[in-house]
């Protein structure tokens, strides 16, 4: 059912935990349709220098979740804002079709939490 | 090489050796058609025969030609409701079935209601007891059928048929029982227990698949669905899966031999396996009813993780299992049946199935209960729902 790489993500899943002093935080999903995410990034300069997530779900959730982070981490928020579902799933060579609406969060996520570091940085001003 | 451990034996079954070398003449040698009136056909015809009289035994039927063969557990719940609901519309349209059916009856239940009958799903209590006053309570005048599992092979509750039978029978309405789950597994009599119908699917008993019965009570009004030559007493017709019957009819008579012995042995795994996960895994629990059980199901269900994840992690040691959740099904809804019992859809999402067979050793056991904490313990740690507590 899914591609080496998904089932790579999922046994050694990357940047896994949570950042307690995380500049900025985003959750996304419901534990009620069986997948929720939570991702964690600390920036310096506009760029992400540390990521973590965690996440409630199948396979494709933490996989992807995890395939998040990496493409995230390093990137200045602008070209991680640009992150899609598709370019998570493209990066896993693939999610099966049911996967893609409900399990495929992680980019929403990502964009949640640098949204969340946006608004942080607004009040602050 | 890792260890191999199958407990998913709700989703299949390797078919028994000795079931395996009763079919084989039936391949090559015994090729007539029961219909036939050579010798051939009369050969065919005789196995046929002593197969009705062996699966008939299994369940206490009086009479072998109550048996129909069909294509399994869902042909024959089918067969059962759509048969019984067409022929009986002139007396009523209303059947009653239960909120933890298989999907076979789930389904053609509503497709009845698309059809212009109506369908009342009687709630079970949050162990999975059919709630027999809420039953009594929903029966009408038109009420033509009932449909109650047996045994939900799922959370592995068994029903209490008698009762069940009992109200049936006092308000005449026929009684239809999946026994899917069930037969060979727990001893069924058909007529104590005032059953009209009853589904049993030879796989679930280590037959081969594409084979099952559906046991009709002499007298019931019954239509069919298949037309052609008229076979199964013109309510299945269609050349007789010959080799499958007698394989089936096999399964049966080892199940009727062997039912107490390995009941008693599986119970034991069961219980050890329950009673390790629970004792070992914090927030880890049951589903379904503590005693009155399938002997080779343990439901169990962790706190803040998800089972197609779970399922994964347990393949990478060997062990295969499958989940109360249907998020590996294609609509990653939790299962109907886990909801029925009162959990909440994140509870449902964390469901583990062990079904237990008979390849399965008390070595197995103790191997899942080595491996599941450890398991369990690394998805929590991933999961933002865990408590921070528990992860010290």
């Amino acid at each position: 059912m899914y591609s080496e790489k998904v089932m790579d993500h999922f046994k050694n899943p990357r940047n896994v935990g949570e950042i307690p002093d995380a500049d900025g935080v985003g959750t996304v999903g419901n534990p009620v349709c069986g997948d929720l995410m939570t991702i964690y990034i600390k920036v310096k300069d506009d760029r992400i220098m540390d990521i973590k997530f965690k996440t409630f779900g199948c396979g494709a959730a933490i996989a992807t979740s995890s395939m998040t982070t990496e493409l995230a981490k390093g990137k200045t928020l602008e070209e991680a804002s640009k992150i899609t579902r598709a370019n998570v799933a493209e990066s896993l060579d693939g999610l099966p079709a049911q996967k893609m609406h409900c399990s495929n969060l992680a980019a929403d996520a990502l964009k949640a939490a640098i949204n969340d570091y946006l608004e942080k940085k607004k009040v602050k001003k | 090489m890792t260890r191999k451990v199958y407990m998913d034996h709700t989703a299949s079954r390797p078919i028994d050796p000795r079931v395996f070398e009763s079919m084989t003449p039936y391949f090559k040698e015994i090729y007539g058609n029961p219909s036939s009136l050579h010798s051939f056909g009369l050969d065919a015809k005789k196995a046929l025969e002593e197969s009705r009289t062996k699966v008939a035994r299994l369940i206490g039927a009086e009479n072998p030609e109550e048996i129909r063969f069909t294509s399994g557990g869902t042909e024959s719940n089918n067969l059962a409701i759509k048969g019984v609901a067409y022929r009986n519309k002139k007396r009523g349209n209303h059947i009653i079935t239960t909120t933890i059916e298989h999907m076979s009856v789930m389904n053609t239940c509503k497709y009845l209601a698309k059809q212009g009958f109506e369908i009342t799903y009687v709630p079970v209590d949050n162990q999975g007891v059919v709630d027999l006053e809420k039953l009594e309570n929903v029966i009408n005048e038109k009420t033509i059928l009932i449909s109650v599992t047996y045994a939900s092979g799922e959370i592995g509750t068994i029903e209490p048929i008698r009762e069940i039978g009992k109200l049936a029978s006092d308000n005449e309405i026929y009684l239809h029982i999946d026994a899917v789950a069930a037969a060979g597994k727990i001893p069924i009599n058909v007529e104590d227990e005032h059953i009209n119908l009853l589904s049993i699917s030879s796989n679930d008993m280590y037959g081969p698949k594409g084979v099952g019965a559906l046991y009709i009570k002499k007298g019931t009004k019954i239509q069919p669905f298949m037309h052609g030559g008229g076979q199964e007493k013109g309510l299945r017709s269609g050349t007789e899966n010959l080799p499958g019957i007698v394989g089936m009819a096999k399964a049966a008579e080892i199940s009727e031999g062997e039912m107490e012995a390995e009941s008693k042995r599986l119970r034991l795994l069961r219980d050890k396996l329950i009673k390790g996960a629970l004792g070992s895994i914090e927030r880890s629990y049951l589903n379904g009813h503590p005693t009155k059980r399938l002997p080779n199901n343990a439901s169990l269900r962790f706190s803040y993780i998800e089972g197609e994840s779970l399922i994964l992690s347990l393949d990478m040691f060997g062990i295969q299992v499958s989940s109360g959740s249907a998020c590996t099904t294609k609509t990653l809804e939790p299962s109907h049946v886990l909801l029925a019992i009162g959990l909440a859809h994140e509870e449902a999402h964390g469901s583990l199935l062990f079904t237990l067979g008979k390849q399965n050793q008390e070595e197995d056991v103790d191997y899942v209960l080595e491996v599941l904490p450890g398991v369990v313990k690394r998805l929590r740690a991933m999961s933002p729902l865990t408590p921070k507590e528990m992860m010290r």
